[in-house]
């Protein structure tokens, strides 16, 4: 009895580590920095490249409480509806990004740089490879 | 004349050995150059055709994948590589040790975006958690955390700050809950069990 337990067990090890695998084999090649963050939630739709956020660039002269406290960024890709406008107005980015602590919005391309077709993700989060690969698809389409 | 055969089989094998360990230094050599030419990292293992080949990291934007190589800031972004020299390195994630970096002040993030001088109000208390399988117990350092972080960034939101009162798994962790707000995205990967899995278990209930 006991024996035939220990048989199962091996057999749901062995069906999880294969499902893992297969989960894990399909997605792509993960290449860009660690915990990058593309926004595609309105920048495609209005005729501009992707925006990519380097987090290490960032974390490297500020601590995440800046960001994620003093300026109200959620910890969510795509979740804090970030435009242009507020951009402009001082919020989000614009808190820094305004010509005094940090280059100015006028340079576009800075941060819409990312390659056409990339939607808003976490690059390289465990979501993304458990939930779907979105390296690869439709713009705007992630959550 | 056994032992002269036993003797010639030791010397080919040595000889053997020694045109296997040139190769392998020959294939090894230029790996490193080709993937990138300033990196600190050790060399990855190209002498084993079952290993995986190691992923080149902490690529320039234009090679990355996720920025557009086409468009001229991809030249004017700074390298990674370039950004993160000298910063203590690890094995994964940026491979960069982000908390070793801040606590030896390779790099100093500013507390407040005006005011340079701004300082982190740092609390030194761990919290130890005994987890349903056989892990060993989580220890979560608040002075790691509170040197980036401040207090309303996890309570009460994602953590109430009450002991027994949070049901932490490492499903939800993996699904970007709990931990994995941050952990798996930016901060240090799940892959690195030990980290938080990091104290002997405490003895079982009789």
């Amino acid at each position: 009895m006991k024996r035939h337990l220990r048989l199962a067990a091996v057999f749901v090890l062995y069906a999880v580590v294969g499902v893992w695998g297969l989960l894990f084999s399909s997605i792509p090649e993960a290449r860009a920095e660690y915990g990058d963050i593309v926004m595609n939630n309105y920048a495609e739709k209005s005729g501009m490249r992707p925006v990519v956020f380097p987090h290490w660039f960032h974390r490297m002269r500020f601590a995440c409480k800046v960001c994620h406290a003093d300026l109200g960024f959620k910890f969510k890709a795509g979740g804090n509806e970030v435009n242009m406008a507020k951009i402009i107005d001082g919020e989000f980015c614009g808190a820094c990004h305004n010509g005094e602590i940090a280059w100015p919005v006028e340079n576009c391309n800075m941060c819409h740089s990312g390659k056409p077709g990339t939607v808003t993700q976490v690059h390289g989060a465990n979501g993304q490879k458990i939930i779907a690969a979105p390296v690869q698809g439709t713009a705007g389409t992630a959550k | 004349m056994i032992k002269n055969i036993v003797k010639s089989v030791i010397a080919t094998s040595l000889f053997g050995a020694i045109v296997v360990s040139t190769a392998t230094t020959v294939s090894a050599a230029p790996a490193p150059a080709a993937a990138q030419p300033a990196a600190a990292q050790p060399a990855p293992v190209t002498f084993n055709r079952l290993l995986k080949k190691a992923s080149p990291t902490n690529l320039p934007p234009a090679e990355d994948g996720i920025h557009d190589p086409t468009v001229d800031s991809a030249q004017m972004l700074q390298p990674p590589l370039q950004g993160m020299n000298g910063l203590t390195r690890s094995n994964f994630g940026n491979n960069v040790n982000w908390v070793n970096s801040l606590q030896t002040k390779k790099v100093i993030p500013r507390w407040d975006r005006a005011d340079p001088n701004a300082e982190s109000l740092v609390m030194d208390v761990n919290i130890v958690r005994t987890p349903r399988g056989s892990m060993p117990d989580v220890v979560f350092p608040h002075k790691a955390h509170t040197e980036w972080l401040e207090c309303s960034n996890c309570h009460p939101a994602i953590f109430v700050p009450q002991k027994g009162a949070n049901q932490i798994s490492m499903a939800a962790i993996l699904l970007g809950q709990k931990c994995g707000v941050c952990h798996g995205k930016v901060a240090f990967p799940v892959s690195e069990c030990k980290l938080c899995h990091s104290q002997k278990r405490a003895a079982a209930a009789p």
